[in-house]
């Protein structure tokens, strides 16, 4: 190796180093940049791709409707390909390179904890709009999922009163997991419930089969599952396949948010109970208008409107509302103005920032999975995200800045 | 009593599905000591194959037995042909060039079928055991890696196929002047061994969630039971099939599953530092 | 040529550059420019590691990645519970080389091979990703630090000075503390391969049992490479751990192994500047991949993976190398002796006299790249 040959491979380690530099895709002059970190590959693109879809269609209507402040709106959609590195770097890059005015993303609860820091330092405003176990209390973070509080506390005490009191639990090995079985606990035990077991799994296994034999020895009255990715459709595979779809009933905080219920087939998964926030056969007329005009962007044989895409949706509206009322995208701006009392005609109804929490006051409704299709069993109104403002409240302190691991 | 007969059938049934998961690996590593880190992929390929033929309206268990294996048996000889033949001898550079086809094949599935796809769903319903019910379909998987091991070693043993296989891979020079073509039979061998790892993957399709990234959950499992079994080919897959499904199924049901992966792995590393050439390095020597 | 790639001027022109690097870039990048320039330099020395303890100690291992993942796991738990970070850095790289040590004496005394050993040394990866991945629970936890399983250690404290708690490092300062170790580790490495231990590292590579019989006991000398090759990894997790101040067991995952061991090989096996070029290209492809929904990530780095084994298996920088070499070789000889080029090249080997000298001379210069790429 010679002297020419050091300095090239130095050169091409610094060009390396400097072509990030050069932008790809440059910001124009006015336009208002979005941020998306949604993993589009890897085990949670599942979840992820949805998420975009609906950005994308917000983003496009917006900018049909003329852009926020007479300015274009331009997604900036990063896929941190289920890497954690990948999410600190997306949101450190969202921030200061493309200097986006929010950022929509985050799948998992551990993904938004990496996220979180990273958009805080560097003063960009944060949408987290998927479900989790609530608790999150930062000001520069506005969470639109739905919360144990609001789905959780609906859901067990309506499945406990249809099926009976002694519960199985399944849940993920993750903060998410660990802390929704600990909401199911609670709410089983306040109405008269017990708990045969509560079993964790990380996201990759795949091998049931010991654990149904376990459950099948408790002999509960339902099983409650919080299993959560591509991995773990594998446990109602198995259990369908056991012939325990039929004799055992299963609810779940986390089912048909990836689709599982069209992967499924019908024996598989019927009977299964979900709570959550948005279900495509909602009766409204802002429903049926925002089907039409979703299926005509993506097609009319669009699987399944999810959770979290209609989350997404309606993350960015908010976010919108606010800029609107803000006159600017400066953060501070946009942050009062989201205090202040926002709220908006979704799809699945009125959905309203609660100030002190930063989380949404939304509908809730019980769902049965019927056929590949949900069906809607009762609904209740503005349900309000009670588990953080019994630990947060931003309005007393403002520069409170943690996600609180709520005891239940 | 029950429960002896349910953690008997579950642990058989992990024997078997290691064995099926196993075979393709072991046929090409063992043949041609090619080490095929793409063979979790194929197992997709043979999922998905399935699949397509499902949605095609074919009847699942022609799927399964006959679209499958023949489909990733195709996709097999063209690797082979473009990429892995350039790289006989070259043990490292084989697994490292299988990975990027592996990462390749992966990013392939999930352009054109994207995420979300009909899975299907396991046949034949359960049967009871006292107050345990269990998917007939294992006893199906069970079944199937008896008649594979069986298969296997018919072929090898007593078929003129078999014969020529076995004389390449000890003396392919000595083939050569005998008139067969050692590169033909590397095709063919590594067709059969990538057409097992889709038939592996077509049944365990109904049972696990068929998405682009479900290979990678195999083959380390896959990769360490051939490694482990040693250089004959049979003998190898189904001992080393034998202690580590066991050991693995059993840990699970005293724990959790990640404890009884946990347990598998740690049993690879002890064994494989008492009998560094794998099990059949040591026993059952002069077997197939 | 070959003597100039051996000596110390080789070295000092890599460390010359780097230093100028260091200083130049901060002035001229952003905030964001910098962070990315200090995990590539993080990233690069992870490549480092493995290109070490492969390139010149013959050890391929799978799970590189274990030490990296050991060594910000370890900082992150030291520094939550010891609050200075003096000695959590240190135990970041401690740590990681017991770890290696005591695997690498199980690997190497019982005589593993090869296939074997990455099969081991996979495993160990495994193991260890599905330990960690478990902890998710609140009983987990080492002295006041949980190790929160899945979700990771978020918020871990940044290096700070030693021995002044609350003057953390700002994202410069840590620019420059991680080039300040990718040079320092640069620089050991090279003083290292140069040393008598060195040789006998590199010779235990290309042959055993010669070395054996010369009387070097190579288990021992593979045996210190690899713990040297795990504290460095060990390092590099500490200063990933400050760089995003979070760590998680996906970082001991089998995809992190695959990345290192890609790099290496795109860079080029056998050079320690390779590996550096490596992850930097890796690096940036990722993240542009990221960004762009045209092509999915692991298609496009499934393809590098299996060009680069199938047509440029030497990697870049020796492939660079080889390429300048020759390209100097037809420079000068045209040089030495205009018009007069043709004749010798078209004569053919045994008719014409300096036909001879010239294959001679290419010969030469092939065997003194094939060395020369062992060097570097």
């Amino acid at each position: 190796m010679d002297r020419r040959s050091f300095i090239k491979s130095s050169g091409a380690a610094m060009a390396g180093t400097a072509a990030p530099m050069f932008p790809l895709a440059a910001l124009a002059a006015d336009d208002i940049g979005i941020g998306s970190i949604h993993d589009l590959s890897g085990g949670l693109d599942i979840y992820g791709k949805p998420m975009v879809d609906a950005l994308t269609f917000a983003i496009e209507e917006q900018n049909a409707a003329g852009g926020l402040l007479g300015r274009k709106l331009k997604l900036f959609s990063y896929d941190p390909q289920s890497s954690m590195q990948m999410y600190a770097q997306f949101a450190q890059q969202a921030a200061l390179k493309d200097k986006v005015a929010v950022v929509h993303g985050g799948i998992t609860s551990a993904s938004r904890e990496v996220i979180r820091p990273v958009l805080n330092k560097h003063k960009a405003l944060y949408f987290y709009n998927t479900q989790y176990e609530g608790g999150v209390c930062d000001r520069g973070t506005f969470s639109t999922g739905v919360t144990p509080a609001q789905t959780v506390g609906k859901l067990i005490p309506y499945a406990m009163k249809k099926w009976g009191k002694k519960i199985y639990i399944v849940a993920a090995d993750y903060n998410y997991g660990q802390i929704t079985s600990q909401w199911v606990k609670k709410f089983a035990l306040e109405n008269g419930g017990s708990i045969a077991s509560i079993d964790f799994f990380p996201l990759d296994v795949t091998n049931f089969g010991p654990t149904i034999s376990k459950i099948e020895a408790a002999k509960p009255d339902m099983v409650v599952s919080a299993l959560v990715g591509g991995a773990h459709m594998s446990f109602y595979r198995q259990w369908a396949a056991a012939g325990l779809t039929k004799k055992i009933p299963l609810a779940s905080t986390t089912f048909a948010v990836g689709n599982e219920h069209i992967v499924l087939s019908a024996e598989e998964a019927d009977g299964f109970l979900l709570s959550y926030n948005y279900f495509e056969n909602i009766d409204t007329p802002e429903n049926k208008a925002f089907k039409a005009r979703f299926h005509k962007r993506f097609g009319a044989d669009y699987p399944n409107i999810t959770e979290l895409a209609m989350g997404t949706y309606q993350g960015f509206k908010l976010w919108a509302e606010g800029v609107k009322k803000a006159g600017s995208v400066e953060i501070g701006k946009v942050t009062t103005a989201l205090e202040s009392g926002i709220s908006i005609n979704a799809p699945s109804g009125k959905v309203s920032i609660d100030p002190a929490t930063h989380h949404c006051i939304l509908n809730v409704s019980i769902a049965e999975v019927r056929n590949k299709k949900l069906n809607i069993l009762q609904t209740f109104q503005q349900q309000s995200p009670i588990d953080t403002s019994a630990v947060c409240n931003l309005t007393r302190n403002p520069k409170d800045n943690q996600q609180y691991v709520i005891k239940a | 009593m029950d429960l002896a007969i349910i953690v008997l059938i579950q642990v058989l049934y992990a024997v078997a599905s290691l064995v099926i998961i196993s075979s393709g690996l072991a046929v090409i590593f063992g043949m041609m000591k090619v080490i095929n880190l793409a063979h979790g992929e194929f197992m997709m390929l043979g999922a998905y194959a399935v699949i397509g033929s499902l949605r095609l309206g074919i009847n699942l268990w022609v799927a399964i037995f006959i679209i499958a294996p023949i489909a990733v048996g195709v996709v097999g000889v063209v690797l082979e042909r473009l990429v892995i033949r350039r790289l006989y001898g070259r043990m490292i550079d084989t697994m490292l060039a299988t990975w990027g086809l592996s990462l390749l094949l992966v990013g392939v599935v999930t352009s054109v079928a994207g995420n979300t796809t009909a899975g299907v769903s396991a046949p034949m319903g359960s049967f009871s055991v006292g107050a345990y019910s269990v998917s007939s379909y294992t006893l199906v998987i069970i079944g199937v890696a008896v008649a594979l091991g069986l298969a296997i070693r018919l072929v090898l043993m007593h078929t003129q196929l078999g014969l020529i296989a076995r004389g390449t891979m000890q003396k392919p020079d000595m083939a050569n002047a005998l008139g067969i073509s050692p590169s033909l039979v590397y095709s063919v061998t590594f067709a059969v061994g990538a057409a097992l790892s889709g038939l592996a993957g077509a049944l365990l399709a109904p049972l696990t969630g068929v998405v682009p990234t479900m290979g990678g959950a195999f083959v380390a499992k896959a990769f360490i039971t051939v490694i482990g079994g040693g250089p004959a080919i049979l003998a190898g897959l189904v001992s080393a099939s034998t202690l580590f499904g066991a050991i693995n199924q059993l840990a699970t049901f005293a724990t959790t599953p990640v404890f009884g992966e946990v347990a598998l792995l740690a049993a690879a590393i002890v064994m494989l530092r008492m009998l560094p050439q794998g099990i059949t390095g040591r026993f059952f020597r002069r077997s197939l | 040529m070959n003597r100039f790639a051996h000596s110390w001027m080789s070295a000092a022109l890599v460390i010359a550059i780097g230093i100028v690097l260091m200083l130049a870039l901060p002035g001229v990048m952003d905030e964001y420019s910098l962070l990315q320039g200090t995990i590539y330099a993080v990233m690069a020395i992870l490549g480092v590691s493995l290109g070490f303890i492969w390139g010149f100690g013959g050890i391929l291992c799978f799970g590189q990645a274990a030490f990296f993942g050991l060594g910000s796991y370890t900082y992150a738990v030291a520094v939550i519970n010891m609050g200075d970070s003096t000695v959590p850095f240190i135990l970041a790289m401690a740590v990681p080389a017991l770890f290696a040590a005591i695997l690498g004496y199980v690997i190497f005394f019982g005589r593993l091979s090869d296939v074997y050993m990455g099969v081991i040394t996979l495993t160990v990866t495994l193991i260890l990703f599905n330990l960690v991945n478990s902890t998710a629970g609140p009983e987990w936890k080492i002295g006041v630090a949980p190790l929160g399983g899945f979700n990771g250690m978020p918020g871990i404290p940044t290096l700070n000075y030693p021995g002044k708690t609350d003057q953390a490092l700002s994202p410069k300062d840590l620019f420059y503390v991680t080039m300040v170790c990718l040079l320092l580790t640069y620089l050991g490495l090279r003083v290292l391969i140069s040393s008598k231990i060195g040789r006998v590292i590199i010779a235990a590579k290309e042959n055993e049992q010669r070395v054996l019989l010369l009387g070097y006991d190579a288990r021992v000398y593979k045996l210190f490479s690899f713990t040297l090759g795990g504290g460095i990894a060990g390092l590099a997790g500490c200063l990933f751990a400050n760089w995003g101040a979070f760590t998680s067991p996906t970082i001991f995952g089998l995809a992190q192994s695959a990345q290192i061991i890609i790099w290496v090989i795109v860079g080029g096996l056998g050079t320690l500047v390779g590996p550096i070029v490596g992850s930097v290209v890796i690096q940036w492809l990722t993240t542009q991949i990221g960004t762009q929904q045209i092509f999915n990530s692991n298609l496009v780095l499934g393809v590098i993976l299996v060009v680069f084994v199938v047509l440029v298996p030497r990697g870049i920088v020796p492939s660079l190398g080889s390429a300048l070499e020759w390209l100097w070789h037809k420079l000068k000889s045209r040089a030495a002796a205009p018009g007069k080029t043709k004749q010798r090249s078209t004569a053919a080997p045994a008719v014409s006299a300096s036909s001879p000298t010239t294959t001679g001379l290419s010969s030469t210069a092939k065997t003194a790249s094939t060395i020369n790429e062992q060097t570097a």
